[in-house]
């Protein structure tokens, strides 16, 4: 499908008219060209008429590349850029479900402690804990609540803002 | 509309039509329907004259074909639902041609908006990946911003349609009829400034070049570029190829014009393209009808791309050299820093594939299209604006017809929409009263579409459609032919009408040509009718085939330039 170039994993950030079907022509725009949109957060900017959008998707580099130059040519569209490796303020909130016994929840409690989540909400049989982070915190977090049954994952995708005195 | 105050109080409705009179609108091209029923009474007593069409398919073509005639947009004004989804394959041809349109739909109220009212489709979004933008308009007041940002849109930068869907309570609301409020385009840039580093690389890259091709699209005519082209070219010494959709951008009969390159292409412009050592593309995009396999397109050679959408940069191979903005801004800043290289070798070489390798058909074993392609070329002078459909004429017709002027070709490129060619021609003439307009159609595209016989008849519009009638899809045969071992499937058009008659039984002129003989005679008298518009049937042989011709995905090395030896497949 893309010629053996390898795929991997790219972080989208756009800035758009906070218009009707915004979302619709930029999605089109991945689709087109067979990409993934593993995540996607939209909110409205400081300045309402606008948008933030941030996007993580996973292709080869080369059709990134024309997928930005597409986005851009969109008319909402005021800019879109590739910030994959870029230091950036990044976040993203989990809520992790576990199955959990009451007299399994100390054990659990002290995991979600050691990565700062808290308790989102908690049954006999079942506990939700919060975490916000990065990415990579929250995969961890995820995969050593697993051993103890993970019934349910909800996430946010990622929150991105520049740094310093930059706008995104 | 009643004014008072200094302020203008009127319905959506008249506030379309009043913005499109602001625009230097004389045209819209449609037909009403239930949702559209304001929009229509707007036009009463306008100064815009409506082009009432058979199919809404046919009101995009004409608008398309209006556009591509003069280079201003082409209105489209439709009813909502199926009226609408009729415009899709309209817009989608102008969008791949990047031809500029503006398309107004009527639509149901905003409260009944995907309720499954009855004519509501959300033509918004089944357009979205065909048009350059698109708007749902819920506010009567924002008529007049978007219409100007519609047209806006669609004739700047790399021009493309652009779609206004206007619900009827937005068309019957009243409304004070203001159009001083800005336009709100903040994601939308035009490139302005050509990067004189670029420019300063492209002409060292040409100056040492020996065996340079220039490579002329469809972007030479929409900027107008033509003269800086041709004097580019001949201060520079390269030979020049066109595409099919950069026919008028550097005259066909230039001395240094190779014609078409591509897949039916000249054997000529072909060999200079396969061996030049640069090749520079000027408002083309590497389409797959030119480069075939791009990974074998001119392998060994200097890429310069000059392209106004810097989503076409890099976009079907990595080049050396890309100038983005404006063709004749480009181009003029060229010519200012070029220097020629010595290419007298060059020029000989390629002299010597003109004259080994000409274009040619045989008048004889029956009427061919070529034929009556190359009588209409010389008993027009080559100064006829020729339209035409998609398949074997469309080839023929490019070709043989050489073309000089800017507007003077219209076809279908990107898109291949058969059905194209009989209604732009409508558009053309109406866009150029008083000239001489053909259309070059196939029967099958023109029984798509035909039904705008009538509009052609009530709009007294006295274009020539010429039919190239050989009863089948000649182009699919062609290819199941050389390349499916002649398994001829779903191709043969049995069942066609009498072109004559049917023309005839709208009220229209109808000549037929049946043999060789036939041919300038009857163009003669078609040429002559000026009371309307005249069809003239050419009973053509059925089985000829296109050439040279490189097969899709070869490289142009493997172009046939005349048909394989008989036995494999036939």
């Amino acid at each position: 499908m893309n010629g053996g170039r390898p795929v991997r994993k790219h972080l989208v950030s756009l800035y758009v008219a906070n218009n009707p079907g915004v979302i619709n022509r930029v999605a089109q725009v991945f689709a087109r060209r067979g990409f993934n949109i593993d995540s996607m957060v939209g909110s409205e900017s400081h300045d309402p008429a606008f948008s933030h959008m941030n996007i993580v998707a996973s292709g080869d580099e080369r059709t990134l590349v024309q997928i930005l130059k597409q986005l851009n040519r969109l008319v909402d569209v005021v800019h879109a850029r590739d910030i994959t490796g870029e230091d950036v303020i990044e976040r993203e909130l989990a809520l992790i479900k576990v199955r959990c016994p009451p007299e399994r929840r100390a054990e659990v409690l002290d995991i979600a402690h050691a990565f700062r989540g808290t308790v989102a909400d908690l049954s006999e049989t079942a506990l939700v804990v919060q975490v916000t982070g990065r990415t990579e915190k929250v995969d961890a977090l995820h995969r050593l609540l697993d051993r103890y049954g993970v019934v349910d994952v909800v996430r946010t995708g990622k929150v991105l803002m520049a740094r310093g005195e930059e706008v995104t | 509309m009643a004014e008072a105050g200094g302020t203008l109080r009127c319905t959506g409705a008249q506030a379309v039509v009043r913005s499109l009179e602001r625009q230097g609108v004389k045209h819209v091209f449609g037909l009403p329907g239930g949702a559209a029923i304001p929009l229509f009474d707007a036009l009463v007593g306008s100064s815009i004259r409506l082009v009432q069409t058979r199919h809404e398919q046919g009101a995009t073509h004409m608008a398309d074909g209006f556009a591509r005639a003069c280079g201003e947009p082409g209105v489209v004004l439709v009813t909502s639902g199926p009226g609408a989804t009729n415009t899709i394959t309209g817009i989608f041809t102008a969008q791949m041609d990047s031809v500029p349109m503006v398309v107004i739909t009527g639509q149901q109220a905003v409260g009944s908006l995907g309720m499954d009212s009855f004519q509501e489709a959300d033509v918004s979004g089944i357009a979205l990946p065909v048009v350059k933008h698109s708007y749902l308009v819920k506010n009567a007041a924002d008529i007049p911003r978007v219409i100007r940002e519609a047209f806006h849109l669609s004739r700047t930068g790399r021009p493309g349609p652009v779609l206004i869907d206007v619900p009827k309570d937005c068309s019957a609301a009243s409304i004070e009829y203001r159009d001083d409020e800005a336009m709100r385009l903040p994601g939308y840039r035009v490139p302005d400034e050509i990067d004189g580093a670029a420019v300063e690389q492209a002409a060292r890259l040409l100056a040492a070049a020996r065996r340079p091709v220039l490579l002329v699209g469809h972007g030479v005519v929409i900027s107008g570029a033509e003269a800086e082209v041709r004097a580019f070219a001949e201060r520079m010494r390269i030979p020049v190829v066109n595409t099919l959709l950069g026919k008028g951008g550097f005259p066909e009969t230039h001395p240094l014009s190779l014609g078409m390159l591509g897949m039916h292409g000249t054997a000529y412009a072909n060999k200079a393209v396969a061996d030049c050592d640069l090749i520079m593309s000027i408002g083309a995009r590497w389409d797959d009808r030119i480069t075939l396999d791009p990974a074998r397109f001119c392998t060994g050679a200097v890429k310069i791309h000059v392209d106004i959408d810097p989503a076409e940069i890099g976009k079907v191979f990595a080049v050396d050299c890309a100038i983005v903005g404006d063709a004749r801004a480009a181009v003029a800043a060229l010519d200012r820093a070029g220097r020629p290289g010595d290419t007298a070798d060059w020029i000989a070489r390629v002299e010597a594939w003109r004259a080994a390798y000409p274009l040619r058909y045989d008048r004889r074993g029956g009427l061919k299209t070529q034929h009556v392609i190359d009588e209409l070329y010389r008993l027009t002078g080559g100064r006829a604006v020729v339209v035409t459909d998609v398949g074997q004429h469309q080839m023929w017709a490019a070709q043989f017809y050489r073309t000089d002027e800017r507007f003077h070709w219209i076809s279908s490129g990107g898109a291949g929409t058969m059905g194209f060619g009989f209604p732009a021609s409508i558009g053309a003439q109406l866009a150029r009263p008083g000239e001489l307009v053909c259309a070059i159609v196939g029967d099958g595209g023109f029984q798509m579409t035909f039904a705008e016989l009538a509009t052609a008849v009530t709009q007294k519009v006295p274009v020539k459609v010429i039919v190239s009638n050989n009863r089948y899809l000649g182009m699919v045969r062609q290819w199941q032919n050389l390349f499916w071992d002649n398994r001829l499937s779903g191709v043969d058009l049995a069942g066609n009408p009498d072109f004559v008659k049917l023309a005839e039984s709208y009220g229209c002129r109808a000549f037929r040509i049946r043999r060789a003989a036939d041919v300038r005679p009857v163009l003669e008298k078609a040429l002559a009718y000026s009371d309307g518009p005249c069809v003239v049937d050419a009973e053509v042989v059925k089985e000829e085939d296109v050439f040279p011709m490189v097969p899709a995905g070869a490289s142009l090395a493997d172009m046939l330039i005349a048909p394989p030896r008989k036995g494999r497949g036939r």
